[in-house]
């Protein structure tokens, strides 16, 4: 691949996945329309969900999932030391996404509930930045591969990546979705950081906030709005934690 | 020469997830054969409790990134039955569509990109790209096509948003489905390309045989996907509702995923399960495949899921033309019912592309979950695994040109051919 006939630097990139649900992974074999020029932008040294090739000498580490469990951090560190950019990928590397809820469990008793006597070791949730120094979150569930890939554009080009300023409801209007929140559901769209494409809406459901808070979103407004139009607070409170991203919003 | 073998692979690649693979012959002599998942929990059914049904299915969704369609499904399909809401036809169809969809873009990605390479001598499709962009550029059309009607049915490939419970939420535009119909249609010729390809490498596929149960959805009239009664080769058969009789799940200590047993210390689910179950439901144009392959039921070697799943790839490509016909039909079908939340408690089975999924849960009169269990195919095939991998090195390591590098290799493709989704059987 080349432009005006040069070839880019191809950067060296292993893909590590930790604890989540790997669709994250998932969504850089998708996309298959661009997968072609994906692949030859970049080489892929590490991958263990797709490839037998496991080699240290990448400098752009992806990271999904959260962590978990001990040996969890010993490995994640060993991958900082060996990266020189480490890029935490989707909602549960950025803010421990859905796996967030455990920690408000009592894990004794939630080990009891799924695994009777036979304990099983388990740590609250973290994100990858409370366990290692983290260069860029990129976040989402999933992730979204369009937004990958001008990502790994600009650290082709070395140029620093912006995310969108607006919250989600502007892609939202722009696809002239009917507003969920209008009709009298619950959408978290107006507090949540842009990027998506507005997915959520468009199929069905309310944005539930996979991409973490806006630039400075008017959470008071946000809650009076939903108040004044009846939504139930109980499952509003459901909604605000269900990706981790908004923890500490309703105190 | 009798043979020493020690095979310990940390990590087992091109697999969905974390588990062990651990081998050690001496002097001809099995010590130890071990599958061991080592992923890490997420207590998915303590989280449960205490949440809004609307919440249960985007949430299990999350169990699994490959098959989140089929999770919500079940998931759905669980709250559908213990509220006794009945969904609307078209609704049940564009279910149906979704979870053919799920189940072509999941055997494509395992069938291409996880499987074939070690048919290939390759590491992976980045390299089988290099070989033979053409293979790939197929593989990628197959799976695109897959992944376009998920987008289109469900609002997203992973995680959908349009299956909620009560039905779907809308109905997708008429001109997508029919373009969508077009492509399907068009895709035959790349499945004959495949089928052929595969034909090929079939001398490569290990003679091993091991009797085994089988468990998988009974199809009454059809091929059996979403609900029914619960059926095992051994001559089980059991209704939605008493899946655990069909389960028995039990925890090991070296584990993080639960086992299963029913009539013998073990069964497997997945393609070749509802094939050896339901073979005469199988569309013609896919029983013509499975002949083709000298696949008929019982088949009893575990490498055969791979073919079995091309054969529910063709299977699925006939049935998703035939649905959404169906619902072209009828565009202005509703897709949602009434929903009006009681106590109680409902099962929902679906067949994912890995084999039978369970979801059940009990309800207060509030609409929320005061009990949850999920049992996920991987969970019901470890044990099964763990068993053959015993007899596939006892049988293979009587060869005396048996090397670490070829028994790691038998084992490793027979782990890969039951397709786990470990992080998916840790939950
Ligand atoms: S962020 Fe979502 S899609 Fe990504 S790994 Fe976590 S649960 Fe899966
Ligand atoms: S549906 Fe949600 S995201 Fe869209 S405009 Fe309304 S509030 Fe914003
Ligand atoms: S609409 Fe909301 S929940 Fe959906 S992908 Fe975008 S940010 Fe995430």
């Amino acid at each position: 691949m080349k432009y005006l006939g040069i070839a880019p630097a191809r950067p060296k990139i292993g893909v590590f996945d930790f604890t989540g649900c790997e669709g994250c992974e998932l969504q850089l074999a998708n996309k298959e329309e661009t997968l072609g020029p994906f692949l030859d932008a970049i080489d892929i040294v590490n991958f263990r969900e797709v490839t037998t090739a496991q080699g240290d000498d990448y400098d752009i580490a992806l990271i999904d999932g959260c962590i978990s469990r001990g040996d969890e951090i010993e490995r994640l560190k060993k991958i900082r030391q060996n990266a020189k950019v480490l890029v935490a990928v989707g909602s549960c590397a950025s803010f421990g996404g859905v796996n967030r809820m455990k920690n408000v469990l009592d894990l004794a008793e939630a080990n009891t509930e799924v695994y009777g006597k036979e304990f099983k070791e388990t740590l609250y949730t973290r994100s990858i930045k409370e366990a290692v120094k983290v260069d860029l979150e990129i976040p989402g569930c999933p992730v979204s591969k369009a937004e990958v890939e001008r990502i790994v554009q600009h650290l082709v080009w070395n140029v620093a990546f912006q995310f969108p300023n607006y919250p989600v409801c502007l892609e939202c209007k722009q696809r002239f979705s009917t507003c969920r929140m209008e009709m009298g559901e619950l959408c978290l769209g107006s507090i949540t950081r842009g990027g998506c494409n507005a997915p959520c809406p468009a199929g069905g459901l309310g944005c539930w906030g996979c991409r973490g808070p806006a630039p400075a979103p008017n959470y008071k407004e946000f809650l009076a709005l939903a108040e004044r139009k009846g939504m139930d607070m109980q499952l509003l409170a459901e909604r605000l934690n269900f990706f981790g991203g908004f923890e500490g919003v309703l105190k | 020469m009798k043979v020493n073998l020690n095979i310990d692979v940390h990590h087992l690649t091109r697999v969905e997830g974390h588990g062990n693979i651990k081998v050690r012959v001496e002097a001809g002599k099995l010590r130890e054969a071990r599958w061991d998942v080592v992923e890490t929990p997420r207590y998915f059914e303590a989280i449960l409790k205490g949440k809004h049904y609307s919440t249960a299915g985007i949430f299990t969704a999350r169990i699994c990134g490959i098959c989140s369609i089929g999770h919500c499904l079940a998931s759905v399909r669980a709250t559908e039955d213990a509220f006794g809401v009945r969904i609307p036809d078209a609704a049940a169809k564009l279910r149906l569509l979704a979870k053919h969809a799920e189940t072509l873009q999941s055997h494509w990605l395992h069938l291409f990109f996880l499987a074939a390479p070690d048919f290939l001598g390759l590491p992976d499709a980045i390299a089988l790209r290099k070989k033979n962009p053409e293979i790939v550029a197929i593989a990628l059309r197959l799976k695109g096509l897959a992944n376009g009607i998920c987008d289109l049915v469900a609002g997203r490939t992973t995680h959908p948003v349009s299956i909620l419970v009560g039905g779907m939420a809308r109905m997708p535009e008429r001109a997508k489905l029919l373009a969508f119909r077009d492509q399907l249609d068009r895709s035959l010729e790349d499945i004959s390309a495949v089928v052929g390809l595969f034909r090929n490498l079939s001398p490569k596929i290990p003679d091993f045989s091991r009797e085994t149960e089988f468990v998988s959805l009974k199809g009454v009239n059809e091929y059996p996907f979403i609900g029914g009664d619960l059926a095992s080769t051994d001559g089980v058969v059991k209704t939605e509702r008493e899946y655990k009789a069909m389960t028995n799940e039990y925890v090991t200590p070296q584990n993080t995923s639960k086992w299963c047993k029913l009539s013998r210390d073990a069964f497997a689910v997945g393609a070749l399960a509802r094939i050896n179950n339901n073979h005469g439901l199988l569309r013609p144009e896919a029983a013509r495949v499975a002949d083709l392959f000298g696949l008929r039921p019982v088949n009893h070697n575990p490498y055969m899921n791979n073919v079995a799943q091309l054969v529910e790839c063709v299977h699925c490509t006939w049935e998703s033309i035939r649905l959404i016909d169906e619902l072209a039909a009828d565009p202005a079908a509703p897709t949602m019912a009434e929903v009006e939340p009681r106590a109680g408690e409902g099962v929902g089975a679906v067949e994912v592309p890995r084999g039978i999924l369970y979801h059940q849960y009990a309800y207060d009169k509030t609409g929320r979950i005061t009990k949850a269990n999920c049992v996920i195919p991987t969970t019901q095939n470890n044990a099964n695994i763990h068993i053959d991998l015993n007899h596939l090195v006892k049988k293979f390591s009587a060869d005396a040109n048996m090397t670490d590098e070829k028994m790691e290799l038998l084992c490793s493709m027979l782990v890969r051919a039951y397709d786990p989704c470990i992080s998916c059987s840790v939950h």
